[in-house]
C-alpha cells in the first residue's frame, strides 16, 4: 500500500480543489462543511470519496461538479476556474464537461432509454457522437432496451442507463453520488463494473460517492474524509483494506 | 384529528388561497346573480306597488275578439262611463285617465330616455292626487304642459321654459307650467312623463271625450272587491273590464319577475358553469395537497390513525376552506351585482333605483354552494388520501400517478359526444323555434361528453402541436410529454378555458352571421336611401309621409300603412303603400307574377301565399274594418323578409277604408342618395322632431345589430369570469406539476439545463394545455354557431354563416396569454428550485 502526497501535480487534474472551504451560518452556529480541502482528481482515474455520514464528502462532489457554492478556495474543471463562474456558465459547464449518476436513478419517464442517454446531447442541441454513443451503449449493455421507458426496466437496468447518460455526451469527469445506494448487490456489481470499465478501456474520469467498502475496492484510489477534512487516502484498495482504515476512524473518533 | 387538520390549512397557505380563489370566484358569480336579480326586481315591484296607491278600481275597456268578416272596434270609455263610475255606491271619487306616447327633447334637441319610456298622460283638473306639484301650476291647454321632476333635474328644465315635444309626428313646444313628483315605475327606471290636461291629452293621445282608463277611489269603509262588484253591477258589462288596485299590481310584479327570469336564468348558467369548473379545479388543488402529503398521512395511519380518520381531516379541511371561501365570495358577490346595475345603467339601459337587496337566500345559497362544492370536490382526494398505506411512510419512493384506465370514460364520453353532435344535427333539421329545445340539449351533451373525452383528446391534439415545439429544442420536447404525462389533470385544467370559450365563440359566430344577413336584407331588400319611423315604433302621423314627399331632392316616397282586414275568417295586417312609388323603394325577389301594387292588384309575401293557397292571378275578398269589402287580385308573389312582408296593398285603395291611418315608416328615396346633408334635410323638414329617426340603409342594420351586440359585450364581461377561473386552473395545475417533478427538475439541472430553459419548460406547457382548452373551445363554439344559424336560417332566407377569423385569432391569442400569465410563477418557483435537495433521493 504506497501512500503519496495528498496534491500530486505531476500527472494531468480533470478537476483539482485548492483550499476548499464550505461554511454554513455565522458566528456561534456557524458549521465547516469543508476545512481548506485540496485534492487533485486525475485523468482516466476511479476515485472514491468516502467517510462517515457530516464528513463533508457529499459537499465536496457537490462543490467540485459545480452543483454548490463554497466559501472561499478554488476549484477547477480542466482549465476552468468555478468560482468566478455565475449559474449560467456553471450551467453550461455541467451540460458540456460533467456526467452525473445519482443514487435515485433520475430518469426522465416521460422519455425512453435511448433518448434518457442522450439527453444531455438535447439540451445542448449537439448530435451525440454515433461511433461513441453505440460503444458506450453496448459496454452497458442495453442495446435490446433502447425503446424502454424507465417504468419497464429495472432498478439495475435504470441504473445503467443513467451511467450510460453520464458518459453519451464524453464528459471531462463522471461524479456519482452514492450509485449503488439504490441497488442490490448484484446490480451494484455490475454498475461498478461499467464504471471501472469506462475508465480502464474508454479513459473516463469517475469520482464517486461511497459508504460502501466494496463499492471503494472498485476504484483506482479512496480519499477519506473526516469533519470537512481529507484524513487519509488509498491507492488499489480491496474492501479490506478500506474496512480496515475506516475502523481506524470510528476508533480514534471513540478514543479522541 | 381536527387539530391536525387545522393545522394542515395553515401551514399550505399558498396553495390554499388558490382554492379558497377558486371557490369563492365561483360563489361570487353565484351570490353576485342573485343580489343583482333580487335587487332590480325588488326596486322594480316597489316601484310599480306605489303606482298604484290612489287606484282601487281601474276601470278598462273590454276588448273583444273580430267575429266573421267583421273588425270588432274596442268600445270607447266615454265622459258619461266615467260620471257613472263616480257615482257609483262606495265610490268617493274617479279620476280618467289618458296616456300616450310623449317623447321629450333635452335641450341640446336630443330624445331624453330610451323611447320606449318616453311617456305622456292627463292632470286631472286643477289638483290631480296622483301627481303632487313641487312647482308651478296646473297647465291648461296643449301649449303648457307639466313635467316630473326626475326628468326636470336630468335635463335642466324649469317653470316657465319651453320644452320640444312630439307625440305622434309633429312638434310642440308647450311651456313648462309645474314640475311634479311621481311614484311611476317608468319614470323610477329613467323614463320621462309630460302631462297635459285632460282636453288636450285627449285630443293628442286619442278621441276627444274618450278615457284610455277610468281610476276609481274607493269611499273610507269600502273594501277594493266590494267597490269592484259596485261598479261591475252599475257599468255596462259588455264594454268594460274591472279590476281591483291589489290585482293590477300583483298582474305587474308578476310581469316584471317573468321579464327578469330570462336575464336571471341566463346569469345563472354562467354562475353554474363558474362553479362547474371551479369543482374540477377544487378537486385538483386537494389532489395536490393530498399528493404533497403523502408521507405525513400515512405517518399519521402508521401511529394508529384509521382510515375515516384520515378521510375526516380531509373533508375537515375542506370544511374550513368552504365555509372562507363561502363568506369571502358572498361579500365579493354583493359587490359584483352592485356593479352589474352600474354596468347596465352605463351601456344605456336604465335600471331602477333602490337599496341592494341580499337575501337571506342568497346568504345560505351562497354559503351552502361554498362549502357543498369544495366539500363534494375533495370527498375524492379525501378517499384516495385514505387508501395511502401506511407503509408509505417508510418508503422513499413518491407516490405514483394513478394510472386507472381512461377505457371506462372514453367509452362514456365517445357516446355523450356522438348522441350530443346527434341531437344538434337534428335540430338544424328542424323548424325555427321547433329545434331550439333540442338544440340546447345536444349542446350540453355535447359539451359534457368531449369534457369527459378531453383526456383522450389531449394525446392526439397536443402530438400535432409538436413540430412547433421542436422549435424550442429540449424544453419544447419535455414541455410536450409532461403536458400529456397526467390527461385527466390536463383535462380538467384545459376544459376551464374551453367552456368559456365555447359560449362565447359560438355567440360570436352567431351574431356575426346574423349582422351579415341583416346587412343583406337591408340592402337587397330595400332600394329607399331613408327609413323614417318613430322613436318607440309608435305609428307616424300621416302628415309625415306628405311633409317628407314634398323635400327637394326627394324622388319618390311611400308610407307602410298598417290596417287589420278581415280575410277569410282570419284577421290578417295590410301593409298599405303609395302603389306608383313602391316600385323605385323596394326590390323584393319575386317568385310568381310582378309586382304590380295599384288599385286592386296587390303582391302577397310566400308564406301568406302559401297560408290561403294564392298564386299570382288568384282573387280573394277583404272586409275592412269599416265593414266594406273588396276583390283585390293577387298580381305577384314575393320572398317576404324581417322588414317587408304580408299583404301589400295600394293605399288608393285602403285609405278610404281606415279611420285612423297608421303609418309604421316612410320610405324615401333621393336624387342623390343618402347623404349627411340630405338626412338633415329631411329632418329639418319634419321640424327636427327628436322623436322620429330618418335611418339610412346602414343606420338601420347597424341598429338591429346593436341589440344582440349588447348582449354580447356582456357575454365577453362575463368571459373575463371564465378566464380568471382559468388563469387559476393553469396555476394550480402547474404548480402541482412543479411540486411533483421537483426531483426531476433538479436533476436536469444538474446535468445542464440551465435556468432560462427550465423556466421556458414549465410556460411552454402551460401554454401547450391553455391553447389545447383554446382550440376545443373554438371549435366547439364553431360548430354550435354554425347549428344555432341552421335552425334561424330557416326564419332568415338571407342568413350565411360568417366565421369571424379575427375574433377566433383573438379568442386564441387570449387563451395563449392565460398560459403565459399563469406560468409566470410556477416556473419562476421551478427555476429557483434547490438543486441539491431536489437530487437528493430523501
Amino acid at each position: 500500500m504506497t501512500t503519496s502526497p495528498l496534491a500530486d501535480r505531476t500527472t494531468t487534474a480533470a478537476a483539482r480543489a485548492t483550499d476548499l472551504s464550505k461554511i454554513y451560518g455565522q458566528g456561534e452556529t456557524q458549521v465547516v462543511a469543508l476545512d481548506r480541502v485540496s485534492v487533485d482528481f486525475r485523468q482516466a482515474e476511479f476515485t472514491a470519496i468516502m467517510g462517515p455520514s457530516g464528513s463533508g464528502k457529499s459537499t465536496l462532489m457537490h462543490c467540485v461538479a459545480g452543483l454548490d457554492s463554497f466559501s472561499s478556495g478554488s476549484v477547477r474543471i480542466g482549465d476552468t476556474e468555478l468560482g468566478s463562474l455565475k449559474d449560467k456558465q456553471l450551467t453550461r459547464l455541467r451540460r458540456d464537461k460533467i456526467g452525473f449518476i445519482f443514487q435515485a436513478f433520475n430518469l426522465l419517464p416521460t422519455l425512453n432509454a435511448l433518448e434518457n442517454i442522450t439527453l444531455p446531447m438535447d439540451i445542448a442541441g449537439r448530435k451525440p457522437d454515433k461511433e461513441w454513443l453505440d460503444k458506450v451503449i453496448g459496454m452497458v449493455g442495453l442495446a435490446d432496451r433502447l425503446s424502454h421507458r424507465p417504468s419497464q426496466l429495472s432498478g439495475g437496468q435504470q441504473q445503467r442507463v443513467a451511467v450510460a447518460r453520464a458518459l453519451a455526451s464524453r464528459p471531462d469527469i463522471v461524479f456519482g453520488d452514492e450509485p449503488t445506494g439504490n441497488l442490490d448487490s448484484r446490480s451494484g456489481a455490475e454498475v461498478l463494473g461499467f464504471l471501472r470499465n469506462s475508465v480502464r478501456e474508454l479513459g473516463q474520469t469517475v469520482v464517486m460517492v461511497t459508504h460502501d467498502p466494496v463499492a471503494a475496492a472498485y476504484a483506482d484510489r479512496v480519499i477519506f474524509l473526516a469533519d470537512g477534512r481529507i484524513v487519509d487516502e488509498v491507492y488499489g484498495p480491496t474492501a479490506e483494506s478500506v474496512l480496515d482504515r475506516m475502523k481506524r476512524f470510528d476508533a480514534k473518533g471513540r478514543t479522541s | 384529528m381536527f387539530r391536525t387538520a387545522l393545522r394542515n390549512v395553515l401551514a399550505h397557505k399558498a396553495r390554499l388561497l388558490m382554492t379558497v380563489l377558486a371557490v369563492m370566484l365561483g360563489v361570487a358569480f353565484v351570490s353576485g346573480t342573485l343580489v343583482f336579480t333580487n335587487t332590480i326586481s325588488d326596486a322594480l315591484q316597489k316601484s310599480s306597488a306605489k303606482g298604484f296607491d290612489q287606484v282601487d278600481v281601474a276601470v278598462t275597456a273590454e276588448s273583444r275578439p273580430d267575429v266573421g268578416d267583421r273588425i270588432v272596434k274596442t268600445p270607447e270609455l266615454t265622459q258619461a262611463l266615467l260620471e257613472r263610475s263616480a257615482k257609483t255606491p262606495g265610490a268617493a271619487s274617479a279620476v280618467g285617465v289618458v296616456t300616450g306616447f310623449t317623447a321629450m327633447a333635452d335641450k341640446d334637441g336630443k330624445l331624453i330616455g330610451g323611447g320606449f319610456q318616453s311617456q305622456g298622460g292627463n292632470y286631472w283638473g286643477t289638483k290631480d292626487v296622483r301627481y303632487p306639484l313641487v312647482s308651478g301650476r296646473a297647465p291648461s291647454g296643449v301649449n303648457e304642459v307639466l313635467i316630473d321632476a326626475k326628468t326636470a333635474e336630468r335635463a335642466g328644465y324649469g317653470v316657465g321654459d319651453t320644452v320640444r315635444l312630439s307625440v305622434d309626428g309633429p312638434v310642440l313646444a308647450p311651456r313648462i307650467t309645474g314640475v311634479f313628483t311621481t311614484d311611476d315605475g317608468n319614470v323610477a327606471a329613467g323614463g320621462s312623463l309630460a302631462l297635459f290636461d285632460t282636453a288636450s291629452a285627449q285630443k293628442l293621445f286619442g278621441k276627444p271625450g274618450v278615457y284610455d282608463e277610468i281610476d276609481v277611489k274607493a269611499a273610507a269603509g269600502t273594501s277594493q272587491s266590494a267597490l269592484k262588484s259596485a261598479l261591475d253591477a252599475a257599468l255596462p258589462k259588455d264594454q268594460v273590464e274591472t279590476t281591483t288596485g291589489k290585482q293590477l299590481a300583483d298582474d305587474q310584479a308578476e310581469a316584471i319577475s317573468s321579464s327578469m327570469s330570462g336575464l336571471k336564468s341566463g346569469l345563472l348558467v354562467f354562475a353554474g358553469i363558474a362553479l362547474f369548473v371551479g369543482t374540477f379545479i377544487i378537486a385538483n388543488t386537494f389532489t395536490m395537497l393530498v399528493a404533497q402529503r403523502t408521507k405525513e398521512l400515512a405517518l399519521l395511519r402508521a401511529v394508529g390513525a384509521s382510515r375515516r380518520q384520515v378521510t375526516r381531516s380531509v373533508l375537515i379541511e375542506a370544511l374550513v376552506v368552504g365555509a372562507v371561501a363561502g363568506v369571502t365570495g358572498l361579500v365579493a358577490g354583493v359587490g359584483i351585482g352592485a356593479g352589474l346595475r352600474s354596468l347596465l345603467g352605463t351601456l344605456g339601459a336604465t335600471v331602477p333605483d333602490g337599496p341592494l337587496v341580499v337575501s337571506p337566500g342568497t346568504v345560505a345559497t351562497a354559503l351552502l354552494v361554498g362549502v357543498v362544492i369544495t366539500m363534494l370536490a375533495a370527498w375524492l382526494p379525501g378517499r384516495r388520501a385514505a387508501k395511502i398505506p401506511p407503509v408509505a411512510a417508510m418508503s422513499s419512493v413518491h407516490a405514483t400517478a394513478s394510472t386507472r384506465s381512461l377505457v371506462l370514460r372514453n367509452t362514456l364520453g365517445a357516446l355523450l359526444s356522438a348522441a350530443g353532435v346527434a341531437v344538434v344535427l337534428a335540430a338544424t333539421t328542424m323548424d325555427g323555434s321547433d329545434g331550439q329545445a333540442p338544440m340546447g340539449l345536444g349542446a350540453v351533451l355535447l359539451i359534457l361528453g368531449v369534457f369527459v373525452l378531453t383526456p383522450l383528446l389531449s394525446r392526439p391534439l397536443i402530438a400535432a402541436a409538436a413540430p412547433v415545439l421542436r422549435v424550442f429544442g429540449v424544453s419544447g420536447k419535455l414541455a410536450r410529454q409532461n403536458s400529456v404525462r397526467n390527461p385527466r389533470r390536463t383535462a380538467a385544467t384545459a376544459s376551464a378555458l374551453m367552456i368559456g370559450l365555447t359560449l362565447i365563440t359560438g355567440m360570436t359566430v352567431m351574431a356575426g352571421s346574423l349582422q351579415r344577413s341583416i346587412d343583406k336584407m337591408a340592402s337587397s331588400a330595400i332600394k329607399a336611401d331613408y327609413v323614417v319611423s318613430m322613436a318607440n315604433g309608435n305609428e307616424l302621423s300621416p302628415d309625415v309621409d306628405d311633409k317628407l314627399r314634398s323635400v327637394a331632392g326627394v324622388t319618390a316616397t311611400s308610407p307602410m300603412r298598417n290596417a287589420p282586414a278581415r280575410i277569410d275568417g282570419t284577421t290578417e295586417y295590410l301593409t298599405g303603400v303609395t302603389g306608383s312609388a313602391i316600385g323605385e323603394l323596394t326590390d323584393l325577389k319575386v317568385d310568381d307574377g310582378a309586382f304590380t301594387v295599384a288599385g286592386a292588384r296587390v303582391a302577397v309575401d310566400e308564406d301568406t301565399a302559401k297560408s290561403h293557397g294564392w298564386k299570382a292571378g288568384s282573387v280573394f275578398t277583404v272586409h275592412y274594418e269599416d265593414g266594406r269589402k273588396q276583390q283585390l287580385t293577387v298580381a305577384g308573389v314575393y320572398q317576404g323578409n324581417q322588414l317587408i312582408q304580408g299583404i301589400i296593398v295600394d293605399n288608393a285603395a285602403l285609405t278610404p277604408h281606415v279611420a285612423d291611418p297608421a303609418d309604421m315608416q316612410v320610405m324615401v328615396k333621393t336624387s342623390g342618395g343618402a347623404s349627411e346633408g340630405t338626412a338633415d334635410r329631411l329632418e329639418k323638414a319634419l321640424g327636427s322632431n327628436p322623436a322620429i329617426k330618418v335611418q339610412s340603409r346602414a343606420d338601420l342594420s347597424h341598429e338591429i345589430a346593436k341589440t344582440f351586440t349588447l348582449v354580447l359585450n356582456m357575454l365577453y364581461g362575463l368571459l373575463a369570469m371564465a378566464v380568471i377561473v382559468a388563469v387559476l386552473g393553469v396555476v394550480n395545475t402547474l404548480a402541482m406539476s412543479v411540486f411533483e417533478r421537483s426531483q426531476e427538475i433538479g436533476m436536469l439541472r444538474a446535468i445542464g439545463l440551465d435556468r432560462r430553459a427550465v423556466k421556458r419548460m414549465v410556460r411552454l406547457e402551460s401554454l401547450v394545455i391553455s391553447l389545447f382548452g383554446g382550440v376545443l373551445g373554438i371549435g366547439l363554439g364553431v360548430f354550435f354557431g354554425w347549428a344555432a344559424g341552421e335552425l334561424l336560417g330557416t326564419k332568415m332566407p338571407t342568413y350565411e354563416l360568417v366565421l369571424p377569423w379575427g375574433r377566433m385569432a383573438l379568442f386564441l391569442a387570449l387563451a395563449a396569454g392565460v398560459g403565459i400569465l399563469a406560468a409566470l410563477w410556477p416556473a419562476r418557483r421551478a427555476s429557483r428550485l434547490n438543486m441539491l435537495a431536489a437530487i437528493k433521493s430523501e
